[in-house]
């Protein structure tokens, strides 16, 4: 399986006050820092989850991998082309291959035009010549388990569920490589969830299909993805294949995570890691590992210094000092 | 194959919901009614008068209402009736293409202020806020008094001071959109800003622009009407229902019906164009549009 | 971990008595039967979990408990006792002594069940209106709360206003303020939901502290099914309208008897221990509530009625001492 797409040291910073205001308050440095240098591949036919809490990056950083918001450093490359040098007009045809489903089903959705249009919109903005529209819809929409007659509905009619399977549809009317999914989970019942998510293996397994799931449900990266990176405050504390990570977790942020969800079992063995307070606000970060204030294993060191980026095993990336 | 959580919502058609709401509004009735009344007499008007409105006949001068001359006759003899029939002509031609071009470029203008750059959206507001900063009817007389009186001339008037008020409505439309997931998905499929204004940002905006802009005809109506009535509107001997009253008001004594003419069409117009705008709120009203269980 | 041991100071009656409530919503397509003979008992000093998916009508419980029901409900039938009172035959004047006094309820999204515009201090002090204390008593009652809940310099912090607060100490100010005036009974409606996973432990250990300290009933509204199993005692669990199962929090966990408990529990990915590619789910949708026949309301769902069942709508069978299944064919579940 060779690399689709390669993230090198991508830093995204959002400026928090305008000139005149920064000037006012004597602010050098109006910015805050949303993703510090992550870095990641992920290979054809992969699923590779971004799991992290609010204020992690996560979302940022998908969403400059599909060009909404432009990264101030670092390198994205698709099968080898770097995006970031491209203009709009260049990245236009490479929008076919890489599709993105959003956080709100529904909100994701123009709200005046029916499922048909919404699903075959991207047909039209790419000027792709297609003979029968209608039987493309229908198509589509058989692909992800819907009868026929949601082609004149409108989002307000669709339930959480149906507005995410429309959504998965236009995300594959392309055919793209990639699909970034955004907590495809959230706001589904449990004993629905399983549906999408099985809808989105079935289609990895039939188009190779590489998927990139952005969500804080531990649950859900354990059972689809190969490989997964934990983020917090903008950086990539652990990395590495997902079983090796739920087996040995090494940094304590993502033992705190593991044991932040409990299993749906009234005597199952609780051996928690509490958190300390609350995640710090991106305008005060804190000095040395950024961790160091929730972290119960933290030491002077960690206040002082930043740890370096380790291997702990194959495929498995640590920044912490205190990894064994 | 997953047919799971195959089943639609909402199966009534929201069409036929809204049309049965409609029908159960009296006031809407009334309001539609009256529009289509006043428009089909402005429409028909060459085809349905009973006489040649400007036809002087001095004989028959001051004649009450009677069978030949429905709102009976003014002081030069000409048949009321026909006078407003046509004056409707001539107030609904005003405010259609005043408010129909006003409208049109403050919906453009106020798109681009909302979704463009900051800098083209300064310029714009700059731009609006000069405009509605002159009051309007010293506005109108100074536009009167370089170019003269006329149809063209109100005409002209209305669309400047209502593109500011039009464009602003849309602006603030457009810019409580543009954030949303909906516009972010478009972008990421690589849609163009023209795309994305005409086809997910307009469908959107228009309608509190089409209710503002249907309130705004009986204000027109008003504005030609007492321009004509001031002698600054049409030029004699056009009928405007302004000039009727105009014409009419020196012989209120005794011949009331003249007065009566002139502004009853006015208020009729008011009422009728106001529950049609009402009407339309509702309809576009989101919360009509979901079931409340 | 679990309050399975009855103290001698617990109090023989409930809490709060929901008997047969059942409601309808006046719609367009005709009534919808939201609650259909709905019977949940609180006991003194214990933690009950309500459980149940979207069109389950948790939400149409607590707004009844509350007497908060929309213009358009009508309660057909049945009682809430409160302490013994029924609240549905309350007047005004009742209602608003019980309110924030003996019940009160921490909301979902702490962002908005608060008053932007009000500092919380003075929000704090105007809910104490009913007690006869001076302002500087009241306010520092307030403080003492405050601390209690995790809120650092709490002196100063009555002066702040929600929006200078993060949606985890907002949340705990929430919890605060509902425990201020020492209900019998605090009503938990999805409150860790809105917030961040770490955050949601820390909540839940703080409420089974406060539990402990105030001796208060919590009614734990949630789909979390681990957090249920984490901190209820008994749990409830309703689908579409109706209860299906109710019994101790080992009951539903270890023996759920429902075929939808069963197969909810299944489907819950943070149960299935082995990495499950294809993982489990229960087909279909919640029935019309408008147009219902005499049938069992998961008929259509559910995958293990066999030819003996008659299908219509069975009565609650009491498996074991406070197990109670609604189900012709209850089996005891597997333990784990």
């Amino acid at each position: 399986m060779k690399s689709l797409l390669e993230i090198e040291e991508i830093k995204i910073r959002f400026r928090t006050k305008g000139v005149v205001k920064a000037l006012l308050d004597r602010d050098k440095d109006p910015y805050i820092e949303a993703v510090c240098g992550a870095s990641l591949s992920i290979k054809q036919g992969e699923t590779f989850s971004l799991v992290g809490e609010s204020g992690a990056g996560k979302t940022t950083l998908a969403r400059s991998i599909i060009g909404l918001v432009t990264p101030c450093q670092g390198r994205i490359r698709y099968q080898g082309k770097d995006l970031l040098g491209l203009n709009d007009k260049s990245f236009k045809p490479l929008r076919r291959e890489i599709a993105m489903m959003f956080q709100d089903p529904v909100g994701c959705l123009s709200p005046r035009l029916c499922v048909r249009a919404i699903i075959t919109e991207p047909f039209r903005i790419h000027g792709v010549p297609v003979s029968n529209m209608e039987k493309e819809a229908i198509k589509l929409l058989d692909m992800v388990g819907l009868p026929a007659s949601f082609l004149g509905s409108y989002p307000y009619q669709l339930s959480g569920g149906q507005a995410r399977r429309v959504g998965m549809a236009r995300a594959l009317a392309l055919s793209p490589k990639l699909i970034i999914a955004d907590e495809p989970t959230a706001g589904l019942d449990v004993s629905i969830q399983g549906e999408i998510l099985n809808l989105m293996y079935r289609l990895q397994k039939e188009l190779n299909i590489s998927f990139l799931i952005i969500t804080h449900n531990l649950a859900v990266v354990r059972h689809t993805s190969d490989r997964m990176a934990i983020m917090y405050l903008g950086r990539f504390v652990e990395t590495g294949p997902t079983d090796e990570i739920f087996e040995h977790p090494g940094h304590p942020y993502t033992r705190v995570l593991l044991s932040s969800s409990p299993e749906p079992d009234p005597d199952a063995p609780r051996n928690r890691v509490m958190p300390i307070g609350e995640i710090p606000s991106l305008i005060n970060r804190p000095t040395g590992c950024e961790f160091h204030t929730r972290c119960q294993l933290a030491e002077d060191r960690c206040r002082r210094e930043s740890p370096p980026q380790q291997i702990v095993g194959p495929g498995h990336h640590l920044t912490c000092f205190k990894s064994k | 194959m997953n047919n799971t959580d195959t089943k639609l919502m909402k199966p009534d058609s929201s069409m036929g919901k809204l049309v049965k709401h409609l029908l159960r509004d009296r006031l809407a009735m009334v309001g539609l009614l009256l529009v289509i009344l006043i428009t089909g007499s402005a429409i028909l008007a060459p085809v349905i008068v009973p006489h040649n409105p400007n036809k002087m006949n001095v004989h028959y001068r001051l004649k009450g209402p009677s069978i030949e001359h429905w709102l009976g006759t003014d002081q030069l003899g000409r048949d009321v009736f026909s006078r407003v029939i046509v004056g409707s002509r001539i107030a609904l031609k005003v405010a259609l293409i005043s408010i129909g071009i006003a409208g049109g470029l403050g919906l453009v203008l106020g798109m681009l202020a909302g979704f463009g750059s900051k800098k083209l959206d300064s310029i714009l507001i700059i731009l609006f806020d000069t405009i509605r900063s002159f009051p309007t009817i010293m506005f109108a007389l100074a536009v009167v008094t370089l170019f003269g009186p006329s149809l063209n001339t109100i005409i002209l008037v209305v669309i400047i001071t209502s593109i500011p008020v039009y464009g602003r409505i849309v602006r603030a439309q457009t810019q409580a959109l543009r954030h949303n997931d909906f516009i972010l998905a478009e972008k990421a499929m690589g849609a163009g800003k023209m795309r994305i204004l005409g086809v997910h940002i307009l469908p959107n905006v228009i309608g509190p622009l089409l209710i503002i802009a249907s309130m705004d005809i009986p204000v027109v109506v008003t504005i030609e009407a007492g321009l004509s009535f001031l002698g600054l509107g049409v030029r004699p001997p056009t009928a405007s229902w302004g000039s009727i009253l105009n014409d009419g008001y020196a012989f209120i004594r005794n011949s009331p019906w003249l007065v009566i003419a002139g502004g009853a069409p006015l208020i009729l117009t008011t009422l009728g164009f106001t529950f049609f705008g009402e009407a339309l709120r509702d309809i576009f009203d989101p919360k009509l549009k979901q079931e409340v269980v | 971990m679990n309050h399975d041991m009855q103290p001698q100071t617990r109090s023989k009656k409930p809490v709060l008595s929901i008997k047969e409530l059942s409601v309808d919503f006046k719609t367009e397509r005709g009534l919808l039967q939201a609650l259909r003979r709905i019977s949940i008992d609180i006991p003194s000093q214990q933690i009950v979990g309500l459980v149940g998916e979207s069109g389950c009508g948790k939400s149409t419980v607590i707004n009844s408990i509350l007497k908060l029901l929309p213009n358009n409900a009508l309660i057909k039938n049945g009682r809430i006792e409160l302490q013994g009172e029924d609240v549905l035959t309350m007047s005004q004047a009742q209602l608003r002594a019980t309110r924030g006094k003996r019940v009160s309820v921490i909301f979902q999204d702490p962002m908005t069940s608060l008053n932007p515009a009000l500092s919380i201090g003075r929000q704090m002090t105007n809910i104490q209106y009913r007690d006869q204390l001076s302002k500087s008593e009241k306010r520092q009652r307030a403080a003492d709360m405050l601390t209690r809940v995790g809120i650092p310099d709490a002196e100063k912090r009555l002066r702040s206003y929600p929006h200078q607060f993060s949606g985890g100490m907002l949340q705990r100010i929430a919890i605060a303020m509902a425990l201020l005036m020492q209900p019998a009974l605090l009503i938990a409606d999805e409150p860790t939901t809105a917030l961040d996973a770490t955050l949601q432990i820390q909540i839940i250990e703080l409420l089974k502290t406060l539990q402990k300290e105030f001796r208060c009933s919590v009614l734990f509204v949630s789909h979390h099914l681990g957090l249920v199993a984490d901190f209820c005692d008994q749990v409830v669990v309703m689908y579409a309208g109706e209860i299906v199962e109710s019994g101790s929090v080992r009951d539903i966990f270890h023996r759920g008897s429902h075929p939808y408990t069963k197969r909810l529990l299944e489907c819950d990915p943070a149960r299935i221990k082995t990495k499950t590619r294809v993982l489990p789910t229960i087909p279909g949708s919640i029935p019309d509530l408008v147009n219902l026949s005499d049938s069992c309301i998961f008929n259509d769902r559910c995958l293990i009625k066999q030819n003996n069942c008659p299908q219509t709508v069975a009565p609650l069978m009491e498996l074991t001492t406070g197990h109670f299944v609604r189900c012709y064919l209850n089996q005891e579940g597997e333990s784990e």
